[in-house]
């Protein structure tokens, strides 16, 4: 293969990695609008919770990668379910804004909370043999390979639970209508709950992987790869579970290829316009729809 | 509107004012109050606890010695401790606070230029003696507007421009590099300063800068940037990064297969550094202010009572904070009076001063000292001396 090949399937390979991650944490995003209506700010926050449950687990507690995976995902949902409990449903009548404003509580309180326990960055210790395998001039890691291969493989899990099974009919209903949907048996609250713990838990995985990837966590590394997927979840179209991991791998690759293209200085602003550009031109997002407003 | 800002803002100077005016430390109080601006939280937390013990360290020591004699009579130093968070706005209101608040004498610190550069901008309106131990950014000395240095504003450590023409010269005459990539933060002031003037100096001394790549504070991802600088085949990286930046990006690079060394400048020397980077900055280079193996008498006094005190060795940010201390405490001892003018003109007339990161003298009219830099190279879990650079 040509050089011009390889340095170009080693930049998407980049970009699958990123665009991976941040798919991971804007489902959280997503799932939580398109239930409540309710931007979760926090939801950054629980996602560097998730990288602190696997710096704990495998540092401290010694375990391999699986469990660590299955616990740190189990811990961030069960803390997905206790902030929904203790913060946001005592608010479920008040004014949106209220909403927002505990959120964006919420996630400081998780930062100086653990700011609190450990200021120091923690390096996260080798979880996974690392390989690297060189393919015609493409070098690709174990860890690539797990990341992207265990991100796809949760989408498409959490892809049959939204649209195959009882539990995600019963979620597309409440994002439809609440008034109705009670009145035809549903638990509003026990759905409301297990969306905040699907879409927690999802961040914990992904705030393990991540502490696999770049190994030094602290407790700040949840604001901006928060926000980014918070972006992605728009340019997708929010509430949109398939439109958020769209909007994921287009920032993830837009971000990679303008560095690979051109100066690396110029990264987050060709980006970031580029993104209001697809805002400008379709403002319910990639595969958003219109809500008709009727009065 | 505008009228009722004019207004405001006059009471705000007059308020100044009077707060400056009334808040000059005498000698009605019984201790030299001396404040220290750290960063004990936030990006580098481990500067600030090095920072933080090395002061209170040289404090205890000279307190235990009977503290320092103002004509004639001897005051203990009372040392105030502020935390600045690692951020601009923080340390300007610990600047304001020390100042007016607590009317100290002197102010040592912050270390990193991203908060000495507003804390000194602070003490020179309000003409109070501000030592930065570890700020290597020229404009932290230098007055923003003239271009001429400050009057109040002094270093222990030296500058930016310095460390990038040493390490540009280090890489082509010791590692016969021809060919460098470099990669660092351009949203923060130090690293900027040092990989331009790395550029310059490397340029003109008949290398080849192949990659010049920049990403922003906060960011965990640098596989574009990596496989941009691996597909340009440097002989070697320049990498002015804080020490976590330096563990992340270096344990990138090795796993996308670059193995070229890595050189870095003095934010790369922290015993953390070692932890973070799992092993990946192995026999890599980067410039420092000293070298605990080949220290001075003095150095090892200092090593040694602070390895007694807190358990581990002395890094840069220690031993250069001990030397900020020690300078003030000379000046104090100089100085007839505890009025602030009078220790700033004490501090600027030290004209050999010998500290634990070698001897130590201010050229008339500068704060930014004459010294020496030392190259480290990682080995192990240690950082050995390599060589002196002399200026």
């Amino acid at each position: 293969m040509s050089e011009a090949v390889v340095y170009w399937l080693q930049q998407t390979l980049n970009a699958l990695q990123l665009g991976s991650i941040y798919a991971l944490i804007a489902l959280g995003y997503t799932m939580v609008y398109g239930i409540l209506t309710m931007i979760n700010f926090a939801h950054g926050d629980v996602f560097m919770i998730g990288a602190f449950f696997c710096f704990l687990l495998s540092s401290t507690l010694g375990l391999t990668f699986a469990p660590t995976l299955l616990l740190a995902m189990l811990g961030t949902a069960l803390l997905g379910v206790v902030i929904e409990r203790l913060a946001y449903k005592p608010l479920r009548q008040a004014p949106r804004v209220s909403a927002i404003i505990t959120a964006l509580g919420v996630g400081l309180f998780l930062e100086n909370f653990t700011l609190a326990l450990s200021p120091y960055p923690k390096h996260i210790p080798t979880l996974l043999e690392n390989v690297t395998w060189n393919l015609h001039g493409i070098s690709l890691s174990s860890i690539q390979v797990v990341i992207i291969s265990l991100s796809l493989g949760l989408m498409l899990l959490l892809d049959y639970i939204v649209h195959r099974t009882p539990i995600g009919m019963a979620m597309r209903a409440i994002s439809w209508d609440k008034t109705y949907v009670p009145l035809m048996g549903i638990p509003v609250d026990l759905i409301i709950t297990v969306t905040f713990a699907i879409g927690a838990g999802l961040a914990g995985a992904a705030g393990t992987m991540y502490a696999l990837a770049y190994p030094v966590i602290d407790p700040y590394m949840g604001i901006t790869v928060g926000w980014k997927a918070f972006i992605c979840a728009v340019v997708g179209g929010i509430g949109n579970i398939r439109g958020a991991m769209v909007g994921a791998f287009i920032l993830g690759g837009v971000e990679i290829m303008v560095v690979a293209f051109f100066p690396s200085t110029y990264r987050d602003f060709v980006a970031f316009t580029l993104l209001m550009l697809l805002i400008i031109i379709r403002p319910y997002g990639i595969l958003g729809k219109p809500r008709i407003q009727k009065v | 509107m505008r009228k009722t800002i004019s207004m405001a803002s006059f009471f705000v100077v007059i308020a100044a004012l009077l707060l400056s005016s009334c808040g000059d430390p005498t000698n009605k109080q019984d201790t030299i109050k001396v404040g220290l601006i750290v960063e004990q939280t936030g990006d580098m937390p481990a500067v600030g606890a090095s920072s933080r013990n090395a002061a209170q360290l040289a404090v205890s020591e000279i307190n235990s010695a009977g503290g320092i004699a103002i004509s004639g009579k001897p005051y203990p130093i009372e040392l105030i401790i502020e935390d600045n968070a690692s951020k601009a706005d923080q340390s300007v209101a610990a600047a304001n606070k020390l100042i007016s608040q607590d009317t100290v004498v002197a102010i040592v610190g912050p270390n990193a230029s991203l908060g000495a550069i507003p804390a000194a901008e602070i003490a020179e309106y309000n003409k109070t003696l501000l030592i930065t131990p570890w700020s290597t950014n020229p404009k932290t000395t230098l007055d923003t507007t003239s271009g001429k240095p400050k009057s109040f504003v002094f270093r222990a450590c030296y500058t930016d421009p310095f460390e990038g023409r040493v390490l540009a010269r280090f890489v082509i005459e010791k590692l016969g590099a021809k060919k460098a990539a470099v990669l660092y933060d351009v949203a923060s002031e130090a690293p900027k300063s040092q990989a331009d003037q790395f550029r310059q100096t490397f340029t003109e001394l008949g290398g080849q800068t192949v990659a010049f790549e920049t990403y922003t504070t906060g960011d965990r991802d640098f596989s574009a940037q990596l496989t941009k600088i691996k597909s340009a085949g440097p002989d070697i990286i320049f990498l002015p990064a804080y020490y976590n930046d330096v563990g992340l990006i270096a344990q990138q690079a090795r796993r996308a297969g670059i193995n070229q060394p890595l050189v870095g400048s003095d934010a790369w020397s922290s015993p953390e550094l070692i932890k973070l980077s799992g092993g990946a900055v192995e026999g890599d280079y980067f410039a420092n202010h000293y070298a605990t193996d080949i220290a001075t008498p003095t150095a090892k006094k200092f090593i040694d009572a602070y390895a007694k005190k807190y358990g581990n060795t002395p890094d840069d940010v220690a031993a250069l904070t001990y030397d900020a201390m020690g300078l003030l405490f000379e000046a104090l001892k100089k100085s007839p009076t505890l009025e602030r003018k009078t220790v700033r003109d004490a501090m600027s007339a030290i004209s050999d001063y010998s500290g634990v990161t070698g001897d130590i003298k201010f050229p008339p009219g500068s704060g930014d000292p004459v010294k020496s830099a030392v190259i480290m190279q990682v080995k192990g879990d240690k950082f050995v001396w390599v060589m002196n650079a002399a200026p």
